[in-house]
């Protein structure tokens, strides 16, 4: 992972596009009972950008979705859109198009009439409707499904045409609260480059929530980690890999080794290897070293420390489960019964190891470790 | 180790012999004796002949009116009621309307004749109150004894009954539909004319020939308020049952009740054509 | 024919309601307001009238002695003990017939399910009145001669109802899924019934047994045209002598089937499921 300088990752979102309007939200308080859904939660998306709020299930990300759509009433804070502040204004003159999670589509209307439905109360005229309703189907690559009916749509049908219906009006703002989370795999995939290409191309200010983190790096312009009502990290994707600023971020994004490690003059001795960082502390003291599964190597040793637990197939790479124990020349702690550490190699070079093999494990000399 | 497969249909048998003998058999009784002459035992239609003309035939336009405004009126306001229930965020008020609704549906006969001579007879509270701010409802001409008294009462089985079935129905209302309605831009009026009005259409229509039924077929409310005034077909049945009847008119009470399933039949029927419009979106 | 019979079950079996909605549309708040409003007065009026007359003396004055004296009355106990008989060999005959039925053709025959619904329909477009002819016609005279008879009739009536809350009682579980697992890990078919499907039918079996006892406890038509005193027949018969008394009866009557709902609807309350932010 080799991280180029963080602040010239946020791309300028606009250029290139048409203008979006900019959403601020600034200071949202939101409290159900005890629990605090957002706690001064702040967020910027710049005209045209499309903004990504991951975080476990809880995290008040999908709260904060709402608060903007007007769903949901804040107890503080305001939200402001295209310089307007929408404090009192009524969701449905917010102007802005949302795609649900699932079974949105109201179901005794067509998928041309569902797409058409916010033209209709608007009072369009019904070619209009009608002509804008098919064009936008074409976008979703669905015409021709128009006269079908919402349950006679898969599931990944049906979000496109959700995902139609919401762009129809024209929104100044587009909300997907967790579109894909419903859908099968493969078609999640597709779909989340469909939205990405669809919002890129019409350059619709966007807001998406999803507790899968692939997802989010992947479509994103910048990412923010929530926990517990509160922005943990808002980064390019790119960045937020890379340069976790948090333990939290660090887990939550991407996967992470947790190894024992000792602090030295200018870094840290992980695995037997000393890597350059700021730790801030001073030097000998025990400490927790997150480092990526590709930034560690892995030879074969039939004396090294290391024993294969056991092997994942993921494509071009493989992950490679090591045991490490206590016989670690550094690093582990005494009493420890050993870590697994999971180590992703290419996987044509680690073809020959199978469970059991005794290997080596080490820091790659370029690897980025992370002190906690 | 019994292994062996049973026709699939074995296990519908008891429930189907047990519909059969109770209820197709009397049935089935029922219609041959309406053709019988009971002097001769001959086949005859004059059974019917008497039962649609003079106060038979009266009765039948009564209960159809009284029936098909107590199933569309407390159809409509139960409809309200259940919404009204619905968007409440009270738990303990939806719990205690479910198990209100349990109980009004079924009451009835005496006791709820009783509760309404008590509120709405010639003395009645309600009565008596609307006479002391001058309002004499009596001298108005209502009556709780007429055909829009007895609707009145109806309705205080009837609405709890729209409550109970309709509850179901409105659950599959999701609010994702009022939310992206309200974020595509429609005001309330557009989400209930173009979105939940025709998804619960089918419900509705069929719980409103519930309605129907129940009130087409009441017969233990009418008997102890109106004690034979109004002339409702289900009573003049009964009155056969209890030995009133003339000589030679024996099966007319039968041909009665042939005409009674006729009239839900075709009821039905008609319903069975209307849900097919407005569930196109269903199949 | 779509459901139209639904049942109580089913309010508490439905899934739980989306996250309080905070953003109440002042108007619409107030109509909701006004229509719970007018309902209450509407349903609670007349039992407040009908209360104030059962108390009421015959000199003017206000006494509660009438509900004390209500099981010393004429025929009232018998009145009781024959309607609860009725209601148990009711019940009882519908759940047997009713239970198996309907977990076979969820399991076996799917495509009966519709039939099925169809013929549950059936009591409503025979009234009670007229099948009531039919049964004392065809009825041999052995049974004619016993209330029981009444029993085996109350099953018909208490089908559509009994069978629509199994319906959608099992609509709402994976029965098959459960089914499999269970005979997979060895148990039979009568263990497979009672230890994993009807725990899990629990709700709907409750609106079963509930709206079966309440029907045989109202039903007036049937058991009047069959000249047995079943409580709502006693209390017509008791009227013409003291109608206090027949007023007080039917107010403790509803009253107490409603108290016992609530009970049951109050041990039956479902965990709601934490739903995400």
């Amino acid at each position: 992972m080799t991280t180029t300088d963080a602040a010239e990752t946020r791309t300028d979102p606009a250029s290139g596009r048409r203008a979006g309007v900019a959403v601020e939200l600034r200071d949202l308080n939101r409290r159900f009972g005890e629990v605090r859904a957002l706690d001064g939660f702040s967020l910027d998306l710049a005209p045209g950008e499309l903004v990504t709020l991951l975080g476990p299930s809880g995290c008040g990300k999908t709260t904060a979705l709402r608060a903007l759509a007007g769903l949901e009433a804040v107890d503080s804070g305001t939200v402001v859109v295209g310089g307007r502040d929408l404090r009192g204004v009524p969701v449905r003159q917010r102007d802005m198009g949302m795609v649900f999670q699932s079974y949105s589509l109201f179901p005794n209307l067509t998928a041309r009439d569902n797409v058409a439905f916010g033209l209709r109360v608007r009072g369009q005229d019904k070619a209009a409707r009608r002509r804008r309703a098919d064009e936008l189907l074409e976008l979703v690559e669905l015409g021709g499904r128009g006269d079908r009916y919402p349950h006679q749509l898969s599931g990944g049908q049906q979000q496109r045409v959700a995902l139609a219906r919401a762009l129809a009006p024209e929104p100044q703002v587009l909300l997907l609260d967790e579109p894909l989370s419903a859908l099968d795999a493969k078609v999640r995939v597709a779909l989340r480059e469909q939205i990405r290409a669809v919002q890129t191309r019409l350059g619709t200010t966007t807001l998406f929530v999803t507790h899968d983190q692939e997802e989010a790096l992947s479509i994103s312009d910048r990412v923010g980690v929530m926990r517990d009502g509160r922005l943990e990290q808002i980064a390019s994707p790119a960045e937020l890999y890379a340069r976790p600023a948090t333990p939290f971020v660090a887990e939550f994004v991407g996967t992470m080794n947790h190894l024992p490690g000792t602090t030295t003059a200018d870094g840290v001795e992980v695995l037997g290897r000393r890597l350059p960082v700021t730790t801030g502390r001073p030097a000998g003291a025990e400490v927790d070293v997150l480092l990526r599964p590709e930034a560690l190597l892995v030879t074969p040793d039939p004396h090294g420390t290391g024993v294969v637990v056991a092997t994942t197939f993921l494509g071009a790479v493989t992950r490679v489960h090591v045991r490490v124990g206590d016989t670690q020349r550094s690093g582990a702690r005494p009493g420890g019964d050993g870590t697994t550490v999971l180590v992703d190699r290419p996987s044509a070079a680690v073809a020959g190891l199978g469970p059991g093999a005794g290997v080596t494990v080490e820091p790659a000399p370029d690897a980025q470790p992370l002190v906690a | 180790m019994k292994q062996r497969e049973v026709p699939a249909w074995v296990g519908v048998v008891p429930f189907a012999a047990y519909t059969v003998v109770f209820l197709g058999v009397p049935v089935v009784a029922v219609v041959l004796g309406s053709f019988v002459d009971p002097a001769t035992g001959a086949f005859t239609l004059d059974n019917f002949g008497i039962a649609t003309s003079g106060v038979y035939l009266r009765g039948f336009g009564s209960s159809i009116g009284l029936s098909l405004v107590t199933a569309l009126v407390p159809g409509v306001l139960g409809l309200v009621l259940a919404l009204a229930v619905r968007a409440s965020p009270s738990l303990r008020l939806k719990r205690a309307v479910a198990t209100a609704s349990g109980v009004f549906a079924n009451f009835g006969g005496v006791p709820l004749a009783f509760l309404f001579v008590a509120t709405l007879g010639s003395t009645g509270l309600v009565v008596e109150l609307v006479k002391a701010v001058g309002v004499d409802l009596y001298g108005a001409g209502f009556s709780l004894y007429s055909f829009w008294g007895v609707a009145i009462v109806y309705g205080y089985f009837q609405i709890p009954l729209m409550v109970l079935v309709i509850t179901p129905a409105l659950e599959g209302l999701r609010p994702n539909w009022r939310e992206a309605a309200d974020n595509l831009g429609a005001t309330p009026v557009q989400y209930w004319r173009h979105v939940g009005l025709p998804v619960l259409a089918p419900a509705v229509l069929g719980c409103m020939l519930l309605l129907f039924g129940s009130a087409f077929s009441a017969y233990a409310t009418t008997s102890a308020l109106t004690s034979g005034s109004l002339a409702l077909t289900p009573i003049q049945i009964g009155s056969f049952l209890n030995g009133n009847v003339l000589s030679g008119q024996e099966n007319v009470g039968r041909a009665l009740g042939v005409g009674m399933i006729v009239v839900v039949g075709v009821l039905m029927a008609l319903y069975a054509l209307l849900q097919r419009r407005v569930s196109r979106w269903l199949q | 024919m779509a459901a139209v019979i639904s049942d109580l079950g089913a309010t508490t079996t439905a899934e739980p309601p989306a996250p309080a909605r905070s953003r109440r549309r002042g108007g619409s708040a107030w109509a909701r307001r006004l229509v719970l409003v007018i309902a209450g007065l509407y349903f609670l009026v007349p039992l407040y009238a009908a209360f104030r007359f059962a108390i009421g003396t015959s000199d003017g004055g206000v006494s509660g002695a009438v509900f004390a004296g209500i099981p010393a009355q004429d025929g009232f106990l018998d009145a009781i003990t024959l309607t609860v008989r009725l209601a148990v060999i009711a019940l009882v005959i519908t759940l047997v017939l009713v239970v198996p039925t309907a977990v076979w053709v969820h399991l076996r025959m799917p495509r009966l399910r519709r039939v099925l619904e169809g013929v549950t329909l059936l009591p409503i477009v025979v009234p009670p009145v007229v099948l009531i002819i039919g049964v004392l016609e065809v009825a041999p005279p052995e049974l004619k001669g016993t209330p029981d008879l009444l029993a085996l009739v109350y099953v018909v009536l208490a089908l559509p109802f009994a069978y629509r809350a199994l319906d959608s009682g099992l609509q709402a579980i994976p029965l098959t899924t459960l089914v499999e697992a269970s005979r997979s890990l060895g148990a039979g078919w009568g263990r497979t019934l009672v230890s994993v499907v009807l725990p899990n039918l629990r709700s709907a079996l409750l609106a079963a047994v509930v709206l079966t006892v309440a029907m045989v406890f109202g039903e007036y038509t049937m058991a009047s045209l069959d000249q047995y005193q079943t409580f709502p027949v006693w209390i017509v018969v008791f009227q013409q002598a003291n109608a206090r008394v027949s007023v007080a009866v039917s107010l403790l009557a509803l009253l107490g089937t409603w108290a016992l709902l609530w009970l049951i609807s109050l041990v039956d309350r479902r965990r709601q499921s934490p739903e995400d932010t």
